[in-house]
């Protein structure tokens, strides 16, 4: 099942483990070898400029980008493979997007169970109980029976997220997913986000939220044009960056 | 009850001289219905027919054969823009006439398909390529990051397709395909030019015989704008059916 | 950071992905912008090609009878001439159609209910009828001569058929009016209004310049239906390519495969006048939309 490891991995390696990435689109490269691990249980920040290759490399984690060249393992599966087996990897990860891409024609309650049911063949029954709880664990009970198009941006985030969460995930990707929402509505999903945090789910977080990276991130990773230029934990990060780039971009944001 | 209305209409033609044969004649009536009966096998096979070829032309637009995408996107341009009506001569003259035939016992010749197979061929055919059309542009605009979104769940391509595209793509297409399927409907008529015993034959028949032409117009226009009407009711109950609270307009 | 960033997404920073604002609250609208060489002219050039040259080389009949493609050149100049007799008739058709689909257009969007509700009505019924029972209505419900001031007009057939044709362009010209004027925003109106234009003046002057553009592609889209449909005058005996097509192959001795390349030669006539209409009718469209 999800949790199962792969041949050769072992829970005290890197659950994540990218090696020397390079991406390119046509002439332009994006990612110009990237290099980083993320453990088991940790919570991994990505920020930095726009442009400088955050999505790219999250999206390359699982697979919905295929990279140039170098190497990304997620619990020791090759995603660089071209046999790559990518049902097995999106068990392992799951990914919540910046506009939520909720499936419009299914109520939130079917959005959550429809990959369960589909691409894993579990039962009905059992997928719908949990699926209810997830609901509920994102403070969405109630609206089961909503559409998407009848949600706030943040309730739609909390959906993705539960839905992301019905595969029963080891790593969970998110990507800018409070950049689309009104003010108001961030906070609720960051909520939600820090719970998993706290109970122990893998989390890498390409985000804008400097204050939500500082109090959750165990780590924290700044690009620029496509390389990693500094990192650390969030107290020594934020207090003492040594990059001249770093500083740059945190005097603008902070 | 039947015979009452027989009765009114006889009455009508003997007062006032509105010859409506067809409900008061049972023979007139069995040909109207039997031409009715033909409308609708015509209507709804050939509905059924082209919204297969309309599907997977689709498909095959969209996959990855550079040769079928050149088939379908040729079958599109010719049959969107050459005349129906020639197209089903083209078929059942052309085509129906060098298709080996089988023979009866008593050596009599028998082709494969008669006329109403060939007109149900050509009329799915003309407005397939309609659907192809449709169909592709309901795919296209089902936007990318949802697909991705199924991806990520790990959906193969094809469990994507026929759980989140084409949910979605036909929602969007509904009102294109509303129009061609009523086109459709109407275009059915077209088969009287090769015989085809369907409601503008039977009643052209009758009038013929009866000298009743103004009485069997009108009955003609009333029957089209029922079946018309019907086929509107029901895409409107499906488009609404389908229709997703939130979503759209 | 540069607070323009939050907005949203970078296009330069994910190419895979389109920039969408909320793609569930996208609007329901068949995107018209396909690509430009979706369907190349090569296709059809092939497919009709094929009809012509291919399947009288297939059916090859006896030796002293003309081949097919001999038969097809031998009478294309009279076939043409009836092909160009179905253009004319549709020229024809469109024009009276046009004129009057307008005013039943406007007649829709009049003040008056009572106008509108019948010129609602007649646009309903002519669009919703087949256009061959529309055409057997005029043709044996029309007499064929008619008394205007004592002086005496002969109504040909093809008169008769030029008008049947006309009833269903009327009909879908006029929701095409409609459509159009219903697509201007209400503030045009109101800015006419407070102006001190009359509802006429704002409707000649303001409204209908601005969506003469609009009208254009499904104007053009109807001509090519019509075009295509006045070959079902030859049903009710007018004489055009459609009849000359079957008194060619009644002359030639009436040999069965002498029906596809004719018939083919037919196909080949509307696809040649219809697709650039087809192209041209995409084109706009598509350069329309992104304006």
């Amino acid at each position: 099942m999800a949790g199962t490891p792969s041949q050769g991995w072992t829970p005290d390696q890197p659950i994540v483990r990218l090696v020397d990435v390079h991406k390119s689109f046509g002439t332009f490269e994006v990612l110009k070898g990237v290099s980083f691990d993320v453990r088991k249980g940790e919570v991994v920040c990505i920020i930095g400029p726009s442009g400088s290759g955050k999505s790219t490399l999250i999206r390359c984690i699982n697979a919905l980008v295929p990279v140039t060249a170098g190497s990304i393992q997620v619990e020791g599966i090759e995603v660089t493979d071209p046999r790559l087996d990518k049902l097995a990897l999106r068990r392992k990860v799951g990914m919540v997007f910046q506009q939520y891409n909720l499936f419009p024609h299914k109520t939130a309650l079917q959005n959550v169970m429809m990959a369960p049911i589909h691409v894993l063949g579990q039962d009905r029954r059992e997928v719908e109980a949990r699926a209810r709880a997830l609901l509920t664990k994102v403070r969405l009970a109630g609206k089961e029976d909503a559409y998407p198009g009848e949600l706030s941006g943040g309730q739609q985030q909390r959906v993705a997220i539960a839905r992301s969460l019905a595969m029963r995930p080891d790593v969970m990707l998110f990507d800018e997913v409070t950049a689309a929402l009104d003010p108001e509505t961030v906070k609720e999903v960051l909520v939600t986000i820090r719970e998993l945090a706290e109970e122990g789910m893998t989390c890498m977080l390409v985000t804008h939220e400097m204050n939500f990276a500082r109090d959750v991130a165990d780590h924290i990773y700044f690009t620029d044009r496509g390389v990693i230029v500094e990192h650390g934990p969030p107290a020594t990060f934020f207090a003492s960056a040594q990059d001249e780039r770093t500083r740059r971009f945190l005097s603008q944001v902070l | 009850m039947i015979e009452a209305v027989q009765a009114w209409f006889q009455r009508l033609y003997e007062t006032t001289g509105f010859n409506f044969t067809v409900f008061y004649d049972p023979y007139d009536w069995n040909r109207y219905v039997a031409g009715l009966r033909m409308t609708l096998l015509l209507g709804i096979s050939t509905i059924l027919i082209s919204l297969v070829i309309g599907a997977v032309g689709a498909l095959l637009q969209s996959g990855p054969s550079r040769l079928l995408r050149g088939l379908v996107n040729g079958f599109v341009v010719v049959f969107r823009n050459t005349p129906p009506l020639v197209q089903i001569f083209f078929f059942y003259f052309g085509l129906g006439t060098l298709l080996p035939a089988m023979r009866t016992a008593d050596g009599l010749r028998v082709p494969i398909l008669d006329n109403v197979q060939w007109a149900i061929v050509s009329l799915s055919l003309f407005a397939g390529a309609f659907n192809v059309e449709i169909f592709r542009s309901g795919i296209e605009a089902v936007p990318k990051t949802t697909v991705e979104a199924a991806e990520a769940l790990g959906y193969t391509r094809f469990k994507a397709y026929r759980h989140v595209v084409l949910p979605l793509a036909l929602r969007v297409c509904l009102p294109a395909l509303n129009n061609n399927l009523i086109n459709l409907l109407k275009t059915t008529t077209l088969a009287y030019a090769i015989a085809v015993p369907e409601t503008l034959y039977a009643v052209k028949q009758i009038w013929s015989e009866s000298q009743n032409v103004l009485e069997m117009m009108l009955v003609l226009l009333a029957t089209y704008a029922v079946l018309v009407g019907v086929l509107v009711w029901i895409m409107h109950r499906w488009e609404r059916a389908l229709r997703i609270p939130g979503y759209g307009r | 950071m540069n607070p323009s960033d939050r907005n949203g997404p970078r296009a330069d920073e994910r190419p895979e992905g389109r920039p969408t604002d909320l793609p569930v609250l996208l609007p329901f609208a068949i995107s018209k912008n396909r690509p430009p060489a979706r369907l190349r002219p090569v296709h059809g050039w092939l497919l009709c090609g094929l009809a012509v040259v291919a399947l009288p080389a297939w059916a090859q009949g006896g030796g002293a009878a003309l081949s097919p493609l001999e038969v097809v050149i031998k009478w294309a100049p009279l076939l043409l001439t009836g092909f160009a007799f179905n253009v004319a008739i549709s020229l024809m058709a469109m024009a009276i159609g046009t004129f009057a689909g307008i005013g039943l257009g406007l007649a829709m969007l009049a003040e008056g209910r009572v106008l509108r509700r019948i010129a609602w009505s007649i646009t309903q019924v002519f669009r919703n009828v087949p256009w061959l029972v529309l055409l057997f209505f005029v043709m044996f419900l029309v007499p064929f001569q008619v008394t205007v001031f004592g002086i005496r007009v002969p109504l040909p057939d093809w008169v008769k058929a030029t008008f049947g044709f006309s009833l269903p362009v009327m009909a879908n010209v006029a929701e095409i009016v409609r459509g159009a004027v219903r697509s201007v925003p209400n503030t045009q109106w109101e800015a006419a209004e407070s102006l001190a234009f009359t509802r006429r003046q704002t409707m000649w002057r303001i409204i209908l310049p601005q969506c003469a553009k609009r009208m254009l592609p499904p104007w053009m889209n109807v001509y090519a239906l019509i075009a295509m449909a006045t070959v079902q005058a030859s049903i009710v005996g007018v004489t055009e390519m459609l009849t000359l097509t079957a008194q060619v192959h009644a002359a030639e001795g009436g040999r069965p495969e002498l029906f596809a390349p004719l018939y083919g030669f037919a196909l080949l006539c509307f696809f040649l006048y219809c697709y650039p209409i087809d192209r041209l009718t995409a084109g706009l469209e598509r350069r329309f939309e992104t304006r």
